[in-house]
């Protein structure tokens, strides 16, 4: 028996992801979620005889976007294929794919950095396009499976990555890079509850140092990234016990039991899957310019590493501060356009991450629909600093303009919450306290300075939280000070 | 009755006829040949009352100042291009109760050019075979000699012209389906250029082979249905943006200076003389008429039925897996999943689709697939090549014979690689995608046999100019 | 190359097609008659022959991302042999049965 310890993972991934198009890949059916069974279906999709497939050009310009994004090289001559198989929700008993010339090779992402300083680089194998399958329903009516095809022939693209993972948190780190960059090039929604980007992993065993590979497993019904690393976790520790006890990995899928915490073989048996591959005869090759490519290229936007470098540079923000802001590009943005009118970007760094990070955690809102609108928040800011409302007001009037979506100077007027820096409203307040609390004052003009909080807190409370602290504080010491 | 298309079409524009009454004298002739104790077996489905409407409509497009290169004209459809008023059976009891939803964009141009749908003619299931004796609805028979396939796929359409019910009618090909029963039936066959014609709406058998084409009793008839449903189809991918020539206009051009190529591989010593003889005596008329007869060789062509029976399988393995029972069509019950879809196609698919399917599935399984698919597609370029290089060459047209024999007789070949042999001349073409056509040059033994001209890529034109030629020469057809 | 019976029950099982014992003889020996014709193919010389893909294609052409589709003058209701609330329906399939073994 050996230790779990001197084994290690190898682990690829294959995602797939659906694109961001209006239509499907190969017909002008609407490619959205969610309508009635078998409403956005047409001959194309429903595989009647005689019906043709036709390119979305859109489909190609997402997909060659994702695969720059992810520093791959596009090639200039790539080919639709068949993959044939037999399923009820594929109706034309193939799924149009790309196989031996798919449409970009070679890339990679990093994601991290070794105790080294070295990164640690995931090789991306291949993006291919492909159109998605419909759904079966099993459970919606006795006896016989529902088959909907508002989802067959919908855009998808596969990015397989080389097995170049060797644990669970990089597959996870892996996984959110990717998501990352898919979400900055708006290629897609990337949504695994909506099923816009689905995971299957590849996962063998080797001993420490060996550079062999073991024979794999394919894990699928991965439903979320947690679920991806715990289920890795559990595949290896099988594989670990099958083969330290003696026995040796089949080459088969396993399914992933989200509930039980447990992977099972899938019933499908392995050898039975003969795809038949070859190129699509309804399709010539996809022929794309170099210029292109070259101007596809040029339109991507700012990616994460370049945009957390200018955030170290143009705003000196720390790593945490820039890992958090950059995380996801609408985030960066929102960011930005705080940050940039308001002027001090680490303050505007610190309510984003703080006020508005919390709030939207809190009500599950997307920034996307957030009712503080980016220059708002940065008035608000400039309310703060320049004293017009106090720290503590200024907090008030976020929640409100949270709510409401109203700017922050009309709630601060309306709520009464403008700070008070009038020297004779903060000394009425400061006498009366004074009058009240003749011991207190007594003690403070004897030298017993720690006393001046709660004289201050007095005449805050006095004033409804509308004096301006730092002014009170100075009046006091004129009026009682040594 | 020996009227061609284009005086149907003036007699009604000049008022001397009208499209109802052209329908019902072709309803009268498909009476006739469909009486007696051999019918014909051409159609499959033929709705009267469908096609007389359709007739009734086009009173109102007499008058258009620019009438429709078909106005009034029925023309028959071979029952594997999707039509909505008709079934669309391809043949095949797989198709069972099937009524497209949709139409083919060549039917929307024959109706957008006034032509009339008049029935859905018989056919090979699915384009498969060569004398429309595989056909769930029953064999079709030779108008010329009752005791004769017609040929095939499109046996139903040729036997329609050649009985003399239409005078058009549309077919397809993937490896001479039209241009062999032309032959066998003594009309004339076109196909044109791959991508010419758009394939939506023709219901797939091999899609790199597939060509919609035109049966017509004259040069004339064909090419003007083949004007008609011509051009670029934004739902076809492999169709040309290219402009569309009005192929009848290559009627008024002389063959003088044109080069004909007489390929020697066509031409080999097993080929009946009288074949051969009928090939070179059409070749004389155009020589004599100013063309230039040129010997050449196209060395890869014995490879073609070879590569054709691996590619055109294995496309078919694939574009047949649709029929599934789950959509549209037949549907056998089983228990589960599994045994319904091998209950509705082994139930559904016959002989020779099975066949083909199995064969397809086979060439392109793990294991076999470098050597047989792969292989074909490499020496299909090798074919295609040799097409270029000859036309490179400075040659405009080949002349061959369309097929090895006259038409056979029905159930006189069980054979099935005996039956493939039927495409030996014809799907070459097919697989290097240039036009060509046949027409009627002579008989052996009383039945007709025909003339194949090769062209170019999107020469059709030129292929029409000696098409006409060798008619005005052959047949004294007035132009 | 030559074909067994055995190869001829998995590719039928593969392309979904039914066939009896009598019927996978037959076939078996039908698809050797006509394979034994195909091996003329492996004596070409075919070195750094292309394959026909696409044959005569001036590359492929893509449409604009919007609709709408293609019509059905007639809805699934009226070709669908087995259809309930929109849903095609096919005998019961186990929910991660897929598709080698559907």
């Amino acid at each position: 028996m050996s230790a779990t310890s001197d084994w290690e993972m190898v682990v690829g991934l294959e995602v797939h992801v659906q694109l961001r198009t209006r239509t499907k890949a190969f017909c002008s059916c609407s490619a959205e979620f969610g309508a009635p069974p078998n409403v956005n279906t047409c001959p194309v999709c429903l595989a009647l005889p005689g019906a043709l497939p036709v390119l979305n050009a859109k489909a190609v310009e997402l997909a060659t976007r994702a695969a720059l994004a992810l520093d791959c090289t596009v090639n200039p001559v790539s080919v639709f294929a068949r993959k044939n198989y037999f399923y009820p929700d594929l109706p034309k008993g193939y799924q149009i794919s790309q196989f031996d010339k798919p449409l970009a090779t070679g890339g990679h992402i990093d994601i991290g950095t070794r105790s080294d300083g070295a990164s640690i680089r995931i090789g991306v194998t291949r993006v291919h396009m492909e159109e998605d399958a419909g759904k079966s329903v099993h459970d919606r009516f006795d006896r016989v499976s529902a088959i909907d095809l508002n989802r067959s022939g919908v855009p998808l693209v596969e990015i397989v990555s080389e097995p170049d993972m060797r644990s669970a948190e990089q597959a996870g780190a892996y996984l959110r890079v990717l998501k990352q960059l898919l979400e900055y090039t708006d290629v897609s929604d990337v949504s695994m509850e909506e099923g816009s980007l689905r995971v299957d992993a590849n996962i063998s065993i080797r001993r420490r140092g060996e550079t062999a590979l073991g024979t794999k497993t394919e894990l699928k019904n991965l439903n979320s990234f947690s679920g991806v690393e715990r289920a890795l976790k559990v595949e290896f520790a099988r594989q670990v016990a099958v083969v330290s006890g003696g026995g040796s990995i089949q080459q088969q899928t396993m399914m992933w039991d989200e509930r039980a915490e447990e992977v099972r073989p899938s019933r499908t048996k392995e050898g039975s899957h003969d795809y038949r591959y070859f190129p699509e005869p309804d399709l010539p090759p996809l022929v794309l310019a170099v210029d292109w490519i070259d101007h596809v290229r040029e339109e991507l936007p700012e990616l994460p590493v370049a945009r957390s470098q200018r955030y170290a540079d143009e705003y000196q923000l720390n790593e945490y501060d820039r890992e958090v802001l950059t995380a996801s590009p609408h985030i960066a943005d929102y960011f930005e356009a705080v940050a940039r009118p308001h002027g001090d970007a680490k303050n505007a760094a610190n309510w984003v991450m703080g006020e508005v990070l919390a709030r939207l955690k809190a009500t599950k809102e997307t920034i996307g629909t957030f009712r503080v609108r980016p220059a708002d928040l940065a008035q608000l800011l400039d309310l703060v600093r320049d004293g017009v409302v106090s720290h503590t007001a200024g907090k008030q009037i976020f929640a409100r303009m949270s709510e409401t979506g109203d700017p922050p100077a009309q709630i601060a007027e309306r709520d009464g919450l403008l700070q008070v820096g009038d020297d004779a409203q903060l000394i009425g307040w400061l006498d009366e306290v004074i009058a009240e609390m003749p011991d207190e004052a007594a003690r403070l003009r004897a030298g017993e300075k720690r006393l001046t909080g709660v004289l201050i807190g007095a005449a805050m409370r006095k004033s409804g939280g509308r004096a301006d602290p730092r002014k009170l504080n100075q009046l006091l010491n004129a009026r009682l000070g040594s | 009755m020996s009227a061609s298309a284009r005086e149907l079409r003036d007699a009604i524009i000049g008022g001397q006829a009208s499209a109802r009454s052209h329908v019902e004298e072709a309803l009268a002739v498909a009476r006739g040949a469909e009486s007696g104790t051999r019918p014909l077996n051409i159609f499959i489905t033929l709705p009267a009352d469908d096609a007389r409407c359709d007739a009734d409509e086009i009173v109102e497009h007499t008058n258009d100042t620019e009438p429709g290169l078909l106005l009034g004209v029925p023309v028959a459809i071979k029952d594997n291009i999707a039509t909505l008023s008709m079934p669309t059976t391809c043949g095949s009891r797989i198709l069972d109760g099937y009524i497209s939803p949709y139409e083919a964009t060549a039917i929307t141009k024959l109706r957008a050019a006034g032509a009339v749908l008049f029935g859905k003619t018989n056919m090979d299931e699915f384009g498969m075979g060569s004398s429309t004796e595989h056909s769930a609805f029953g064999p079709t028979r030779n108008p010329n000699a009752p005791d004769r396939v017609p040929g095939g796929s499109s046996g139903g359409s040729a036997a329609a012209v050649a009985a003399g019910i239409v005078r058009i009618a549309l077919g397809s090909e993937t490896g001479g389906s039209v241009r062999q029963p032309a032959a066998f039936c003594g009309v004339v066959g076109v196909k044109p250029t791959y991508g010419r014609v758009s394939r939506f709406g023709l219901v797939a058998f091999a899609s790199s082979l597939d060509h919609i084409g035109v049966f017509g009793r004259t040069v004339d008839d064909a090419a003007r249905g083949l004007t008609a449903i011509s051009g670029f189809d934004k739902r076809d991918s492999t169709s040309a943006e290219l402009r569309v020539p009005t192929f009848i206009d290559s009627a008024s051009e002389s063959v003088k200076g044109m080069v004909i190529g007489r390929p020697r591989e066509y031409f080999p010593e097993s080929l009946n003389p009288r074949i051969t003889a009928a090939c070179d005596a059409a070749l004389e008329r155009l020589r004599e008429q100013g063309a230039e007869i040129r010997d050449v060789s196209l060395p890869h062509t014995s490879l073609a039925i070879p590569t054709y029976y691996i590619i055109a399988p294995a496309e078919a393995s694939s574009n047949l897996a649709r029929f599934d029972g789950v959509r549209y069509g037949l549907r056998m019950q089983g228990d589960g999943l599994r045994a319904m879809y091998e209950a509705t196609r082994s139930h559904g698919f016959g002989a020779e689709v099975t066949r083909r399917i199995l064969l397809g599935t086979y060439v392109l399984s793990a294991g076999y697939y470098d050597a047989y698919y792969r292989k074909a597609q490499q020496v299909r370029s090798l074919i295609a090549r040799d097409f270029s290089k000859v036309f490179a060459s400075g040659v405009d047209v080949l002349l061959t014979p369309t097929t090895p024999s006259p038409a056979f007789g029905i159930g006189a070949i069980s054979d099935p690689y005996e039956m493939y042999l039927a495409d030996i001349f014809t799907v070459t073409a097919n697989l290097a995608g240039v036009p060509a056509m046949s027409q009627p040059i002579g008989t052996v033994d009383g039945l007709p046999i025909g003339g194949q001209l090769i062209a170019a890529h999107f020469e059709e034109a030129k292929m029409f100019r000696a098409a006409f030629a060798l008619e005005r020469a052959l047949h004294g057809v007035d132009q | 190359m030559s074909v067994s019976i055995d190869d001829v029950r998995h590719i039928a099982s593969l392309a979904r097609v039914g066939v009896n014992d009598e019927q996978a003889a037959q076939l078996t020996s039908e698809l050797n008659g006509i394979l034994q014709h195909m091996d003329v193919l492996s004596r070409v010389n075919t070195d750094g022959v292309e394959e026909a893909i696409g044959v005569g294609a001036r590359g492929l052409p893509a449409r604009a991302d919007h609709g709408p589709p293609i019509a059905l003058e007639r809805s699934t209701d009226a070709f669908a042999p087995s259809i309930r609330d929109g849903f095609f329906l096919v005998p019961r399939l186990a929910s991660h049965e897929s598709s080698g073994e559907a």
